[in-house]
């Protein structure tokens, strides 16, 4: 908890403990509150919390390491397909959650090592458009690999995925308490995520501030120094890719199994470019910057929807822009706008490498 | 040569031709502020919409007019909406990024490229639209079993004609060596008197008039435009960019036609090289498999960096 | 006194410029060694190519008494030296804490489990790293400044920054490129009273520098490097009055100050 809440310090500085459990209360309690608009809320709740895992992961990647990847949707998608192949009637194999689930995460630093390899030694932007040709080669290959052999299914996508099942407990039915009480399912898959999260959050935490979060920092801010102080840029750069991407593959995995369903749809160009928007208008290199970015970003274009559609029928008597065009135009206008505008994203809170508490023990002049 | 063998080079170089006009625009802007205008490819989408635009106004208004007539009217128009926009591109964004960290300006640059796209979803809807074919696409068979249309002939005679004028623009003119010399070293060419702001503002409008008219040859040859249409031919035409050695112009032309050679050598025979496990649906990877092997055995490009040609 | 550091016959070569050619010297444990020559006589290049940013043409090192690995940056800091640059090189978002803690990195050995778990030993090794990185900023006189951004510094406590950020790597070599550039009279002083402890404290030192008051009031040896070639080497009070390197100097029309 106090690390959680130490990778959030703009919020602690008067009174941490209070903000703490303001954050633990509005996290538990967030769900139920949506609930009041209706259960789609708390379906966006659900995504928003699958979108806070791959900005965290692309903000390991894009943040502390300092490499820009456009196809970082493409590991989301490998986790998502190997759940989808080895858990639903695709295959005719049903393997156990516990099982598949690090499969995917494995398979998905697999590819993130497999990216990595070739583009270790590319500059910023020319990184960048091959990590987006990557992206887009696994997007064309799970399109068209349902000929000659049907592997993917193409454009259809798998269906009928199993459910995430814990220890015997299947998260997609209503959790029954009394005759006439249960718990919705959107509710224990949004706990489910709520945990994922916070585990992601502590991990990263620790990385951040141990030595491979400080080789990071150094190599984003001087590659070259960095090899002077002895740090293997080749491996710490593979390490980001293959670290990021299994956090890709985690969400992925649970994304499947949350959603029964995955084709190729869900793994455009514009969806990395979504989470990249996220981390970037949170704050690149900052981990409640992404956070806080995912959220609201996931949540935004849902709020418009809901008032935009109703109010442009008020206005207009039809609707003039869609939520999907709604949402890409937020998305770039973000973009664009918080490079010309706050370049450091919406927290401005520095990040350190260091551990706090260690930090205060400088003694002033 | 056989017949096949020969349409697949004709098909290459028409498609070539587009990819280096396309790629002209993204190594002059390379060349000058170091900089992967992403939303290049874009604006080859608005210059086409907005040629779509002019026509279907101009068959409302004068049905008889000439198609020759007809494109020539919308071309100018085309031109300089598309001039307009790489203006406004570079003086509201990528002008306060010149000093900014460096991955900013290129955030900004894929912004802009899907802001484009989105306005043009809003303008113009989700839907393909079917491009007048102004310009006869009956095949001539010049020999027997390859065909070739008039709009192919017209799109290698115009880029090939707007490549020479762009090399003796850029090679002989005043504004061409103020450009060559920004490229070398801003202040330098600063101090010399060269308005830097001015010659780089020029650069994205020379970029963009190119990539409307690519934009208009490309929609003639497929007879389609739609918001999107923009995004493939710019990600490959910037491969072919870095093909042929990125801030190098003679480069990016030989980059465009090497590119469209491959992929309809590629797409023709993939199938055959995979024994059918691959077939013409994966053309797309090719662009991205060369982008990659170029960056990390050469990555100079064909033609390295011969600094007396940067613009 | 032991040898520490053997250049054989290095060369390297730029396109058409020979920027070394077949240098060969030596530096002695627990010495100051000094690197002179005029602008783009092949002091950098020479630096670059021992730490391994470059991969020499031809030639090797033998440093304490085995082959230096070339071309492998990490490697090179591994066995024992640091460097720093003429135009400072620190991670300038980073505080002055982090910059000397990052320079430790290669000293540490925590993995990925390690700091998942933070297991003991990982807790046990970021201790040290601080109170080693604290202890550096102390020793170069700029501990006050620990929590500063690195950019913030002053240009002369960057300088000490980047020399405390080395020897967090704790090298047996520590090669400084042009540490003096830019300072005032006081602070290359203070640099010199630095560089005799670093000394002191048994690393031995490999100097560029252009102020030559400072070169031969520091240094044990000093080699002259003109035209990627060594045109000389001994103590300084002997290669001051050189002829060949007299003529160097102001036949490149470079005048010693």
């Amino acid at each position: 908890m106090n690390e959680l809440a130490a990778a959030v310090p703009w919020l602690g500085k008067r009174n941490p403990t209070a903000a703490r459990w303001l954050i633990l209360i509005l996290a538990i309690a967030a769900p139920l509150i949506a609930w009041q608009f209706g259960r789609s809320w708390v379906r966006i709740l659900d995504f928003a919390l699958l979108y806070m895992m791959l900005a965290l992961g692309l903000n390991l990647v894009v943040g502390f390491a300092g490499l820009l990847d456009l196809g970082y949707i493409a590991f989301y998608a490998v986790g998502a397909y190997t759940f989808a192949f080895l858990a639903s009637p695709h295959f005719e194999v049903h393997l156990p959650f516990w099982l598949v689930l690090p499969l995917g995460a494995a398979f998905a630093a697999l590819a993130g090592i497999m990216l990595g390899f070739p583009v270790l030694r590319l500059r910023g932007d020319y990184l960048a458009i091959v990590t987006l040709g990557f992206g887009e080669i696994v997007r064309i290959f799970m399109l068209n690999l349902n000929y000659p052999v049907n592997i993917t299914n193409g454009p259809q996508g798998i269906g009928m995925i199993d459910p995430i099942v814990l220890f015997g407990w299947d998260l997609s039915q209503n959790l029954q308490i009394t005759e006439d009480f249960a718990i919705n399912s959107l509710f224990l898959y949004y706990y489910a995520f709520l945990a994922c999260v916070a585990g992601s959050i502590l991990f990263i935490r620790r990385l951040q501030i141990s030595r491979v979060g400080r080789a990071w920092a150094a190599m984003r801010e001087d590659e070259l120094a960095a090899k002077a102080i002895g740090i293997n840029t080749r491996n710490l750069k593979l390490l980001a890719f293959a670290l990021g991407a299994t956090f890709g593959g985690v969400a992925g995995c649970l994304f499947g199994a949350f959603q029964g369903f995955v084709s190729p749809e869900s793994f455009s160009l514009m969806e990395s470019i979504a989470v990249l928007t996220m981390v970037v208008f949170g704050g690149m290199g900052n981990i409640a910057g992404a956070v806080i970015g995912a959220f609201v970003l996931a949540l935004l274009p849902e709020i418009l929807r809901h008032i935009a559609v109703p109010l442009q029928q008020a206005l207009f008597g039809h609707v003039l822009l869609d939520p999907e065009v709604l949402r890409m135009l937020l998305l770039s206008l973000a973009m664009i706008l918080m490079m010309l505008l706050r370049p450091t994203g919406l927290i401005p809170a520095r990040a350190r490498y260091a551990h706090p508490e260690n930090l205060h023990r400088s003694s002033q002049p | 040569m056989d017949a096949e063998t020969l349409q697949q080079l004709i098909n290459g170089l028409v498609i070539g031709s587009v990819y280096a006009l396309i790629a002209l625009g993204y190594t002059m802007v390379y060349g000058i502020l170091g900089l992967i205008n992403f939303a290049h490819g874009d604006v080859l989408m608005v210059g086409a919409m907005t040629a779509l635009q002019t026509m279907l106004f101009l068959m409302g208004v004068a049905p008889g007019m000439s198609p020759v007539a007809m494109l020539t009217l919308a071309l100018l128009v085309a031109i300089p909406v598309s001039m307009l926009i790489g203006y406004t591109m570079e003086r509201l964004a990528y002008r306060r990024l010149r000093n900014a960290p460096r991955l900013a300006p290129l955030i900004t640059a894929i912004g802009m490229s899907f802001l484009l796209q989105t306005l043009a979803m809003i303008i113009w809807g989700r839907n393909y639209h079917t491009f007048p074919q102004l310009i006869s696409t009956t095949p001539l068979q010049p020999v027997e079993g390859v065909f070739v249309t008039p709009v192919q002939i017209v799109i290698i005679v115009v880029s090939a004609l707007l490549m020479i004028g762009l090399t003796l623009l850029v090679n002989r003119s005043r504004i061409g060596r103020a450009m060559r010399a920004t490229a070398e070293n801003h202040r330098t060419a600063s101090l010399m008197g060269v308005d830097t702001n001015a010659v780089i503002a020029f650069t994205f409008i020379i970029g963009a008039g190119l990539a409307a008219v690519a934009g208009v040859m490309y929609a003639s040859n497929y007879g389609i435009a739609h918001y999107g249409m923009g995004f493939m031919p710019g990600l490959k035409a910037f491969t072919a960019a870095v093909l042929g050695g990125i801030g190098n112009l003679g480069g990016a032309m030989l980059g465009g036609i090497v590119l469209g050679l491959v992929e309809s050598f590629g797409a023709g025979y993939i199938e055959r090289l995979t024994f059918g496990f691959l077939n013409s649906s994966y053309q797309d990877i090719f662009a991205f498999i060369i982008l990659g092997l170029v960056l990390i055995f050469r990555p100079t490009g064909l033609l390295g960096e011969r600094v007396s040609d940067r613009a | 006194m032991k040898t520490l550091l053997e250049a054989r016959g290095i060369g390297k070569r730029f396109g058409g410029l020979q920027a070394l050619a077949d240098v060969s010297l030596t530096i002695r444990e627990g010495e100051v060694y000094g690197l002179i020559g005029p602008n783009g006589a092949g002091k950098t290049t020479f630096f670059n190519v021992l730490t391994g940013a470059y991969t020499p043409d031809g030639g090797a090192f033998a440093f304490d008494g085995g082959e230096l690995p070339t071309g492998k940056p990490h490697r090179v800091v591994a066995r024992g030296i640091a460097r720093t640059f003429q135009n400072i090189r620190l991670f300038r978002e980073l505080t002055a804490l982090e910059n000397v803690m990052a320079g430790h990195h290669i000293r540490t050995r925590a993995g990925i489990w390690g700091i998942l778990t933070q297991n003991r030993h990982t807790r046990e090794e970021e201790r040290e790293t601080t109170e080693r990185a604290y202890e550096l900023l102390r020793y170069v006189g700029i501990e006050r400044f620990a929590d500063t951004v690195s950019r913030h510094l002053s240009y002369g406590d960057q300088r000490r920054l980047e020399i405390a950020r080395a020897l967090a790597t704790e090298p047996r070599l520590l090669a400084l490129d042009e540490p003096a550039a830019g300072m005032n009279a006081t602070e290359t002083g203070r640099l010199k009273a630095l560089i005799e402890q670093i000394r002191g404290d048994g690393v031995t030192v490999l100097l560029i520098e252009h102020d030559v008051k400072l070169v031969m009031g520091l240094c044990d040896r000093v080699a002259v490097l003109d035209f990627g070639r060594k045109i000389a080497e001994d103590v300084p009070a002997v290669v001051q009055r050189d002829e060949a390197v007299i003529k160097a100097y102001l036949g490149g029309g470079k005048h010693a100050h």
